[in-house]
C-alpha cells in the first residue's frame, strides 16, 4: 500500500481534460484523500496541449510531485510531452484511437483503451472524460459506488437517462482497462484515507469566499488570467447578500470605483494580475493619500508586459511594494496556503479599515488556480473589524468640518461615511489639513506625511512569518513566499532526512517587512536560500535591504513559467550545502 | 429643508475672477436646495483641473480624486449607498480626454448620477493647452499652429452610447443651468450636462460674448421633442453642437441599480455584514 500517488490527464484544450480531472478528483475527495492540483494550460481556448496533474495522498501535501505514476493521454502529444515525468513502473492509459506509442527509453506500461470509440458507441465523444476517469479509477482499485455517486451529482440535473449513460461509460472504461491490466494495480493501491471529505477548491475561490465572509459586498473588476475566477465566484454569490460585481471598462475604473465604494462605506475589492496592477498605480496613491480603505488582489503571472499569461511567476513584488508615485502607507500580504487565501482576505479587509490604507493580497498563478484540499474553514473565528468608523459624530459648529484627518497618537483618524449628519468633510488627493481642505503649509505637510506613513509602523498580521526551525543552529534556512511554501516544505523534510539541520520561513507579510520577526532566524542560520519564481531575486532583496545578512543569502530563482518541484529545491540545497 | 446658502462653505475658490466655473458652483448649490437635498445627503465627486476643485467649494460630502476618474469613483459611491445623491464634475479634459473611456461606459451603465462637465474648450489648470473640445485651428500652447484634430462632440457620443439624459447649458444662464441640474438630479439614471464655462485666462476665442453670439437655446423651437433621439441628433448636428437646453431624455430605461438582481433600495453601506452560520455552511457545501 502506498500513501500517495500522482496522476495526470493530458489532451487538447477544450477536449475534456478539465472535466475528467474534475470528476476524478471529486470522487477522490469523497473518500477523504488530500489532493493538490496543477493546471498546465496556454492562453488558447481550443486546441493546444493542456494537462492537469493531481497529487493524491493520505496526508496533506502542498506541492506538485516530482514524478508521475499514471498518465491518461487523449493524444500522442500528451504522451510525448509528459512521459518523461513517469517513474519506472508508471502507467499510461491512452486512447487507442491514435495508436499510442511510448517514446524510447520510457519504462512504463501502456494500456491502450478505446476511449473515443466507447464514448461514441454510447452516443457522444463528449463522454471521453467518463471513460478515461473510469479507467483511472478502476486501476486504483477504488470503490465504484463512490465514483458513480460523483457522476450522479455532476449530471443529476440533466436527468436519469444522462446519468445512466455516463455511469455506463465509466463501467466500460473500467472493464476494458481491468482486462488489459489483469485487475487493479496492486502497486498503486492507496492506503485508506481518513474518510473525512475535505473542502476542495482553488485559491481564487477561497479568496472569493473569504471576501464574502469579510463582508465585502461589491467588487469592480476587469477580467484577466489568473484572477477572473474571483469575480466569477462573486457574481454568483454577492447578489444573495445584497451586493454585486461590476465588470468595468478597465482596471483604472475598477480600482477607482472600489475606492469610491469604500469611501462610501461598503467593503469593496478589485482583483487583477500584473497588467491590471500596473494600470491601478495612480489610484492606489489616491487611496493612500486620502486614507481610504481598499483591497486589491494581485494574482501574479509571468510578466513583463503580456509575458507568460498562463504561467507561474512571482515577479510583481516590487510593483506591489514600491508602485505608485510619492510615498504612501501600503500593506502587502502573501497567502501561502489555500486556507490563508480565505483568512488573509478577511484580514486584508480588516487591516484596510483599521489602518485606512490600501492592502494588496499577493497570490501567484499556482496558488490562485491549483485546485487543492482545504482544511475546514471556521466562520466563527472571523471578526469584522472596521477600525475607527464612527456612526454618531458629534454636532459641529456652523462652518466647522469634521476632522477626518485629525492628528492622533496612532496616526489613524476617525472616519465617517457620507450621509452622516455631522460628518461633513472634504477628501482630496491634494495635500490637506485635518478637515481635508487643500493645504500647502509646510509644517502641516510634514505632519501629514508622518501621520500617514507612521500608521503602519508595527503593523503585524496573523502569522506574518511562518516558521519551521527545530534546531538551535541551522545549516540551511530556506525562505519563500506564496505557493512555493509547500514545495520548500518537502525539500526541507528530505534535507532533514539527510541530516542537514534545515529551517524554513514563509514570509507572509511582504510589506511592511517583518524584519524583527525574521532576523533571529537569519542569525541562527549558516546559509540562507531564498526560493522565488522571478529573475531578479525580489524577495531576497527585501530581506537584505531590511534585515541585512547579505553575505549568507543565496538565491534560488526559477522564471521559466513553471512552479518549483521539490526535487529542484532539494538538489539546489544539496549543491550549496 | 436646506436653503442654497447651506450648500455654501467658507472656502474661497481659487478660480480666476470671471471664470465660468463660479456660476456652475452657484447653480449646483441652488439646484441641490431646490430638489430638497440636505448637505449630508449629497456627495460631489470631482476630477482634476481648475474645475475639479468644485467639490471643495460646496458644503456637502466631497471627494476630489484623480485626473479623469471622477466618474468611476462617483459610480462606486452611488452603488455603495444609493440613498445618496451623487454629482460627478470636472473639466472637458478630465471627462473627454483622459476620462473619455469612463464617460462612454458610465453613460452605457446608466447608474443614477449627475455628471456636470465644465467645458472651457481648453486645459485651464495646466495653463492653456488644447483639449478635445478645442476647435480645429484653435491656437494654444500645445498647438501653436492651431489644432489639427477634429473637435469632439460629447453630445453626439452620449446619444450614440445610449444616454438617457443629455443637456447642455451656458454658465451665464444661471436660470437655465439651475433648472437643467435640477432635472438631471431628478432623472433616474445617468445624466450628462455639458456646460460652456469660459476660461477668461487662457481661452480668448470662446469668450462669454462668443457664446452669447453663437449658441441657440432650444426654447426657440417650441416643437422640439426631447424624447426623440433622432431629432436630438439632428439638432446637435444642425447647430454644430452649440445648443443649450434639455436635448434628450429617456425615462423608460431603468437605472442600473434597479436592474441588479437582489439590489435593495436601502443603501448597501447601511446593511449588515454578518452571515448566519447556515449561510456560511451553504457557501462551503459547494466545495465538497
Ligand atoms: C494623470 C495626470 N496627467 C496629467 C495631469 C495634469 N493635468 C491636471 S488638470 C489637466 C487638464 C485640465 O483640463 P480640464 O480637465 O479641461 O480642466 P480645467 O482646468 O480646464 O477646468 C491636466 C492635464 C494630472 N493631474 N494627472
Ligand atoms: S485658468 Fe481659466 S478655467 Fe482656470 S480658473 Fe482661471 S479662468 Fe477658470
Ligand atoms: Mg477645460
Amino acid at each position: 500500500m502506498i500513501s500517495q500517488l500522482s496522476w495526470k490527464i493530458g489532451g487538447q484544450q477544450g477536449e475534456g481534460v478539465e472535466s475528467t480531472d474534475r470528476i476524478f478528483s471529486t470522487a477522490l475527495n469523497r473518500l477523504g484523500y488530500y489532493l493538490y492540483g496543477y493546471r498546465h494550460f496556454s492562453s488558447r481556448i481550443k486546441g493546444g496541449h493542456t494537462n492537469n496533474k493531481i497529487r493524491i495522498s493520505t496526508k496533506p501535501h502542498r506541492a506538485i510531485s516530482d514524478d508521475l505514476d499514471i498518465l491518461v493521454a487523449f493524444d500522442q502529444e500528451s504522451i510525448d510531452l509528459n512521459a518523461h515525468e513517469l517513474r519506472a513502473g508508471g502507467v499510461v492509459v491512452a486512447d487507442a484511437k491514435f495508436n499510442p506509442v511510448l517514446p524510447e527509453g520510457v519504462e512504463a506500461r501502456l494500456f491502450p483503451v478505446p476511449i473515443t470509440s466507447i464514448a461514441e458507441e454510447l452516443g457522444t465523444s463528449l463522454m471521453k472524460n467518463m471513460v478515461a476517469s473510469g479507467a483511472s479509477w478502476a486501476l486504483l482499485g477504488l470503490p465504484l459506488e463512490v465514483f458513480n455517486k460523483a457522476v450522479e451529482e455532476e449530471f443529476g440535473r440533466k436527468g436519469p437517462a444522462i446519468v445512466e449513460k455516463n455511469v455506463e461509460a465509466v463501467k466500460r472504461g473500467s472493464e476494458f482497462v481491468l482486462e488489459l491490466a489483469g485487475g487493479p494495480l496492486e502497486e498503486f493501491r492507496l492506503e485508506a484515507a481518513d474518510g473525512k471529505q475535505k473542502l476542495f477548491m482553488i485559491g481564487n475561490e477561497a479568496i472569493g469566499l473569504g471576501s464574502v465572509a469579510a463582508g465585502c459586498r461589491l467588487m469592480s473588476a476587469y477580467p484577466i488570467t489568473p484572477a477572473s475566477e474571483i469575480m466569477e465566484y462573486l457574481i454568483k454569490k454577492l447578489p444573495k447578500f445584497g451586493g454585486t460585481v461590476v465588470q468595468t471598462e478597465d482596471e483604472i475604473a475598477a480600482v477607482t470605483m472600489a475606492i469610491g465604494a469604500n469611501y462610501a462605506g461598503v467593503r469593496t475589492m478589485t482583483a487583477s494580475a500584473g497588467p491590471g496592477l500596473s494600470l491601478m498605480m495612480e489610484a492606489i496613491g489616491l487611496a493612500g493619500m486620502t486614507e481610504t480603505p481598499l483591497v486589491i488582489v494581485d494574482t501574479q503571472r509571468g510578466g513583463p508586459s503580456t509575458g507568460l499569461p498562463t504561467k507561474q511567476e512571482q515577479s510583481d513584488l516590487n510593483a506591489m511594494v514600491y508602485g505608485t508615485h510619492g510615498e504612501i502607507p501600503k500593506v502587502v500580504i502573501a497567502p501561502a496556503t489555500i486556507e490563508d487565501c480565505f483568512y488573509d482576505t478577511v484580514e486584508a479587509f480588516n487591516v484596510s479599515e483599521q489602518y485606512q490604507v490600501p492592502v494588496i493580497v499577493m497570490t501567484d498563478l499556482q496558488l490562485s488556480l491549483g485546485k487543492q484540499s482545504c482544511e475546514p474553514l471556521d466562520y466563527e473565528s472571523i471578526k469584522i473589524e472596521r477600525g475607527k468608523l464612527v456612526h454618531d459624530a458629534l454636532e459641529l459648529e456652523p462652518n466647522e468640518l469634521f476632522k477626518r484627518y485629525e492628528f492622533t497618537e496612532d496616526g489613524v483618524s476617525s472616519r465617517v461615511l457620507p450621509g452622516e449628519k455631522y460628518g461633513l468633510h472634504h477628501v482630496t488627493g491634494v495635500e490637506h489639513d485635518e478637515s481635508g481642505r487643500p493645504s500647502e503649509n509646510a509644517v502641516n505637510r510634514q505632519k501629514m506625511m508622518d501621520k500617514r506613513l507612521g500608521k503602519i509602523k508595527g503593523l503585524q498580521i496573523r502569522d506574518a512569518i511562518r516558521v519551521e526551525a527545530h534546531h538551535e543552529e541551522l545549516d540551511l534556512l530556506l525562505i519563500g513566499m506564496g505557493s512555493t511554501g509547500g514545495t520548500i516544505d518537502e525539500a526541507r523534510a528530505r534535507l532533514e532526512q539527510d541530516g542537514v539541520a534545515t529551517g524554513q520561513v514563509t514570509i507572509r507579510q511582504i510589506h511592511p517587512f517583518p524584519t524583527d520577526l525574521l532576523a533571529p532566524y537569519l542569525e541562527r542560520a549558516k546559509k540562507v536560500i531564498v526560493v522565488e519564481n522571478n529573475a531578479t531575486a525580489q524577495l531576497a532583496s527585501q530581506i537584505k535591504m531590511n534585515a541585512g545578512y547579505g553575505n549568507k543569502i543565496h538565491h534560488l530563482l526559477k522564471y521559466d513559467g513553471n512552479p518549483f518541484l521539490p526535487l529542484e529545491v532539494y538538489t539546489a540545497c544539496k549543491e550549496l550545502n | 429643508m436646506a436653503t442654497f446658502k447651506e450648500f455654501r462653505n467658507n472656502v474661497k475658490p481659487n478660480w480666476c475672477p470671471g471664470c465660468g466655473d463660479f456660476s456652475i458652483q452657484a447653480a449646483i448649490q441652488r439646484a441641490a436646495a431646490n430638489v430638497g437635498l440636505e448637505p449630508e445627503n449629497l456627495a460631489v465627486i470631482s476630477g482634476i483641473g481648475c474645475s475639479g476643485r468644485i467639490s471643495g467649494y460646496i458644503n456637502a460630502y466631497g471627494l476630489h480624486g484623480i485626473h479623469g476618474r471622477a466618474l468611476p469613483i462617483a459610480q462606486g459611491v452611488k452603488l455603495a449607498n444609493r440613498e445618496l445623491t451623487v454629482i460627478a464634475s470636472g473639466g472637458d479634459g478630465d471627462g473627454f480626454a483622459i476620462g473619455m473611456g469612463h464617460t462612454v461606459h458610465a453613460i452605457r451603465r446608466n447608474i443614477d448620477i449627475t455628471y456636470i462637465v465644465m467645458d472651457n474648450q481648453i486645459y485651464g489648470l495646466t495653463k492653456g493647452q488644447t483639449s478635445p473640445r478645442s476647435a480645429e485651428g484653435f491656437k494654444t500652447k500645445s498647438t501653436p499652429e492651431g489644432s489639427i484634430e477634429s473637435v469632439l462632440s460629447p453630445l453626439e457620443i452620449a446619444l450614440s452610447a445610449g444616454a438617457t439624459f443629455v443637456a447642455q447649458s451656458f454658465s451665464s444662464d444661471l436660470k437655465q443651468l439651475t433648472a437643467l441640474i435640477e432635472a438631471g438630479l431628478n432623472h433616474k439614471g445617468f445624466s450628462l450636462i455639458n456646460v460652456f464655462s469660459p476660461c477668461v485666462t487662457f481661452n480668448k476665442v470662446n469668450t462669454y460674448d462668443w457664446f452669447k453670439e453663437n449658441i441657440v437655446n432650444l426654447s426657440q423651437f417650441p416643437d422640439y421633442d426631447p424624447t426623440n433621439r433622432i431629432a436630438a441628433m439632428n439638432k446637435i448636428m444642425e447647430t454644430n453642437g452649440l445648443l443649450t437646453g434639455l436635448i434628450y431624455q429617456n425615462t423608460a430605461r431603468k437605472p442600473y441599480e434597479d436592474l441588479i438582481a437582489g439590489f435593495q433600495p436601502e443603501g448597501l453601506a447601511r446593511q449588515d455584514l454578518k452571515l448566519t452560520s447556515d449561510e456560511f455552511d451553504k457557501l462551503l457545501s459547494e466545495f465538497k
